[in-house]
């Protein structure tokens, strides 16, 4: 098999070359698609039977909560590639990543504690999915935390991988030991997400926003890519090339 | 002439005693995280209530908050004296598996902190009204669980090995990957001051220490391998 394009993949400039064709490639339909969600979560879908029009919080909190979780796998992953291969554009993704999965999860948490006051009557209930939610928070603050307190770049990005790593093992008990403790705690929240008969006017929204805010990442990734991939290669010649 | 050969078992030996007798030489250090989770636990009938019904209802929490900061704590002088005389880069060079090497220091960590604070938990939790039937609960889910808080702190105090002022970083790391040790553990604990079943939560904890052995001394020894670059 031919690894050709695998191993042009750990070339600074080739992937700062594709991150830039590709970007468009992704915001566009990224935009497109969340109007259009917008739209038709904002609009045509109808109120929800118990909730009113206070449902309509979901179209943003779900993808975000979403993504929140994705991409600690993609950092997660790109971590790994980088510290198995030793490849420093997959460093570079890793770290890209950090800042807006805190970002989404910041969002998630933001407009769960809204969406809680008229459905629970109080901005902060210890639902498991919140909790859950914080811990990751945490994660992504103690991931930047390590990368920014180690000077030299090459050991802050394998810690940090390692980090990365052990995360990404733990988050799925983490998961689980918080719902059995919420459990325990406490009856189980009113609001269930996981209805099965979500009606179809609901739930394309949904979809097509799911979809937009994950093309949203991969371009916004491309464009912090592009940045951080300067940032570390500042001294090297090509740069000279590409900006001038 | 025959030569005797060490193996990574006896090196993984060599090194816990090592750190067994240091710590003896140097008592304060094995007693300041005793003595501060003795302060963080009688802290709570000050500033909360001094009767034992409403204290018992928190010992749970209070005790295993107290166990996990204690262990925190220690944590930092588990890799920093190592590192800074050269003896951690000594075990790297050495030729024998960094993995055991890391599992011996843990161990020690785990004897010098995990097991005096879990000993010392029931006198703690007689100040906090905790009835003396409960104590063999409590007694087994800490010895479990401490287990996992030293493995976890293993690889948080190797990732933070070249950080300027690491201390807060290193509970930054290390308290969220702790919380399913909390929830068990002080679950258990609860279960055992009501005089329930509290295998549940102990099987819990006791497989999260084996997931916490087999992995952790692999991560430990990859951050500290990191560290010395």
């Amino acid at each position: 098999m031919n690894w050709t394009w695998f191993h042009r993949l750990g070339s600074p400039p080739h992937i700062y070359r594709i991150a830039g064709t590709l970007t468009p490639w992704f915001a566009w339909p990224a935009g497109l698609l969340i109007v259009a969600a917008l739209y038709g979560g904002l609009v045509l879908a109808p109120p929800d039977y118990q909730q009113g029009e206070g449902f309509r919080i979901l179209y943003v909190h779900a993808p975000s909560a979403w993504l929140a979780v994705m991409i600690y796998g993609v950092m997660a992953s790109a971590a790994a590639v980088g510290l198995i291969w030793r490849m420093k554009v997959a460093h570079a993704v890793a770290a890209s990543c950090a800042g807006v999965g805190a970002w989404f999860t910041a969002v998630s948490l933001v407009t769960g504690m809204l969406w809680g006051k008229p459905m629970w009557g109080t901005y902060w209930v210890w639902d498991p999915r919140l909790t859950a939610q914080l811990i990751l928070f945490i994660l992504y603050l103690g991931y930047m935390g390590l990368r920014a307190g180690i000077d030299d770049l090459g050991r802050a990005d394998r810690a940090s991988a390692v980090l990365a790593i052990v995360g990404v093992v733990n988050i799925p008990i983490i998961r689980y030991s918080v719902e059995w403790w919420n459990s325990i705690h406490q009856a189980p929240s009113v609001m269930k997400m996981d209805r099965p008969s979500m009606p179809l006017d609901m739930l394309a929204p949904l979809l097509m926003m799911l979809l937009g805010f994950t093309l949203y990442f991969a371009a916004i990734l491309l464009v912090r890519l592009r940045a951080e991939i300067l940032r570390r290669e500042r001294t090297a010649s090509w740069i000279r090339e590409v900006l001038r | 002439m025959t030569v005797r050969r060490t193996t990574a078992f006896s090196a993984a030996g060599l090194v816990l005693t090592r750190d067994l007798r240091l710590a003896v030489r140097r008592p304060s250090q094995l007693i300041q995280p005793l003595a501060f989770f003795a302060v963080v636990a009688l802290l709570f009938p000050l500033g909360y209530t001094p009767e034992l019904g409403k204290l018992r209802a928190i010992a749970p929490g209070v005790l295993w908050v107290g166990a996990l900061l204690a262990s925190m704590l220690a944590l930092e002088s588990l890799f920093r004296e190592d590192a800074s005389d050269g003896t951690l880069e000594q075990f790297v060079v050495c030729g024998q598996p960094l993995v055991a090497l890391m599992a011996a220091k843990t161990l020690a960590h785990w004897l010098l902190t995990g097991l005096p604070l879990t000993l010392m938990a029931p006198v703690l939790g007689i100040a906090l009204g905790v009835p003396v039937e409960a104590m063999p609960g409590i007694l087994f889910s800490l010895l479990l669980g401490t287990v996992t808080l030293s493995l976890i702190g293993a690889v948080g105090a190797g990732l933070t090995l070249g950080v300027r002022r690491g201390g807060v970083l290193l509970s930054l790391l290390t308290l969220p990957l702790a919380v399913p040790v909390l929830v068990f553990g002080a679950r258990a604990t609860e279960l055992a001051i009501s005089g329930e079943s509290l295998m549940g939560p102990l099987y819990l904890l006791g497989a999260l220490a084996v997931l916490g052995i087999t992995l952790a001394p692999l991560a430990a020894a990859a951050a500290v391998r990191i560290g010395l670059e």
